[in-house]
């Protein structure tokens, strides 16, 4: 579904991705993790080029991003993405934020858009805030509209960019119940995260990353009891330390 | 002492009234036209002036630069006098058979204040996260389509307080027709103070229309605003 081969990406003099080799196949869900600077964020918008990549080749549900003849539009519209701020539309309501895409891009009649998003927003528990705006919401509230919002373009790939990392601890419970349920239903994910929980319970693979370079790649429960590499140990410890330091 | 009779009668009825009425007409008709025209132009233009293609990008700047920093009176007399000598003469033709002031004065509006409008919606577009447009181009939406459901109706609103004045001196500018003979209110002002030498009362008159006017236009917008785009602010 995703095969990343031998990618490289530089900002400049920076080299953010160096000789990427992941794959993921339909269904899995890959959890990305590593320090901050670690290039995490940059690998998952190369998925659907919000960031190009310099070398190496990237295919996507078929489709090569390093061929220029490969329409960018449409391999967008099969990629679902969900981002750290949320990003809805401000000036427009919950239930048109989520039908903009599928009847402009899809050319789907007006009320079938509607009845969907209706199915979606029921489905992430916020039937009664179809007229609301954004702004009336909670950040939790904004994140699953933003991944209902997704959704109704029935994406075959959902990327989640640190999806729960500007909310507030007691909205994480309710964007991570609604992407559980996501992954549960098959659905091909790669989500870049530090919900450690999260990430044992719902992930296939975990990959590692820091400077650049994926430096592990293991199923949750090697990664998370037999973590390899010193520098996956060192950012284990200190995820889990604070938590050990609170509940003695 | 002051030595002038004052003659509101003249103003208020019979043909001098008349005379101001079309005046006022002509001028509500050439304002409409030019805004409207100005606001897609600018728009346009904007667009054109953030586009990825450089040859896009320096068209704009330079349509900008010309006409921003032109007298608009000059601007008026080159469509007027200009674009005559340069036009075929199927078109020639079918212009004198027209309305051939009131098109003239209409283009020059129009291209003249597009040429600020564009430079208001652009800093307005600016002043939008970069994320709304990430958003919009990862659900599949091209450049183009994203400004357009996505960017642009953000950045207009942000955009109305300066919009408002470019309307405004539109609407204001449109007496400077009467210069290549558009019948409009200043003109027509002009014609009943020449006729009757009543010039305080006649002007009176064309600066309560231009007054009115304004006032009209400013309510309009805020009342747009108010009841259409900011039931929904962003946060």
């Amino acid at each position: 579904m995703i095969v990343f081969k031998g990618v490289h990406k530089w900002f400049k003099n920076l080299h953010v991705l160096n000789d990427i080799n992941l794959h993921v196949t339909q269904g899995e869900v890959l959890v990305v993790c590593g320090p901050s600077g670690s290039g995490k964020s940059t690998l998952i918008r190369t998925i659907n080029q919000l960031e190009p990549i310099n070398e190496g080749s990237l295919v996507v549900d078929g489709m090569d991003l390093s061929d220029k003849k490969t329409d960018i539009n449409k391999l967008r519209a099969e990629v679902g993405f969900v981002f750290q701020q949320f990003n809805l539309y401000p000036h427009l309501s919950v239930i048109s934020n989520i039908t903009l895409a599928p009847i402009k891009i899809r050319n789907m009649p007006k009320k079938e858009a509607e009845e969907q998003a209706m199915v979606l927003l029921t489905r992430v528990g916020l039937a009664e805030k179809r007229d609301a705006y954004p702004s009336q919401l909670s950040g939790g509230q904004q994140q699953r509209v933003a991944i209902a919002r997704a959704l109704a373009m029935k994406p075959r790939i959902m990327l989640f960019d640190e999806p729960t990392s500007a909310l507030d601890p007691e909205m994480i419970g309710e964007v991570l119940a609604v992407m559980k349920d996501l992954a549960l239903s098959g659905m091909t994910m790669v989500v870049v995260t530090h919900e450690m929980g999260f990430a044992r319970e719902v992930a296939h693979r975990v990959a590692f990353m820091a400077d650049g370079i994926v430096l592990e790649e293991a199923t949750p429960e090697d990664f998370f009891m037999r973590p390899r590499h010193e520098r996956a140990q060192q950012f284990l410890r200190q995820l889990l330390t604070p938590m050990q330091a609170e509940c003695p | 002492m002051l030595n002038y009779t004052f003659d509101w009668s003249i103003i208020t009825s019979g043909k001098y009234f008349d005379w101001l009425v079309s005046g006022l007409i002509t001028t509500l008709k050439l304002s409409t036209v030019s805004i409207i025209l100005a606001f897609i132009l600018g728009l346009i233009i904007a667009v054109m002036r953030m586009a990825h293609s450089k040859p896009v990008r320096w068209f704009a700047h330079a349509y900008l630069e010309f006409f921003r920093n032109t007298p608009l009176l000059v601007q008026i007399f080159f469509w007027y006098f200009g674009s005559y000598k340069i036009l075929p003469t199927v078109i020639n033709d079918w212009l004198v058979s027209t309305n051939f002031e009131f098109a003239a004065a209409a283009i020059a509006l129009t291209i003249y204040t597009s040429a600020f409008i564009a430079e208001d919606i652009r800093s307005g577009v600016l002043s939008i996260p970069k994320e709304q447009m990430e958003a919009a181009r990862s659900a599949g939406f091209s450049y183009l389509r994203a400004m357009q459901y996505i960017i642009l109706p953000q950045a207009v609103r942000i955009t109305i307080p300066p919009l408002v004045n470019q309307f405004l001196n539109l609407a204001k500018n449109s007496s400077l027709a009467m210069t290549i003979g558009v019948m409009e209110m200043t003109y027509q002002a002009r014609q009943v103070e020449s006729y009757t030498f009543k010039g305080f009362e006649a002007f009176t008159a064309a600066t309560v229309v231009y007054l009115v006017l304004s006032i009209v236009i400013t309510a309009l917008v805020n009342t747009y605003n108010e009841k259409v785009l900011n039931l929904h602010k962003a946060t």
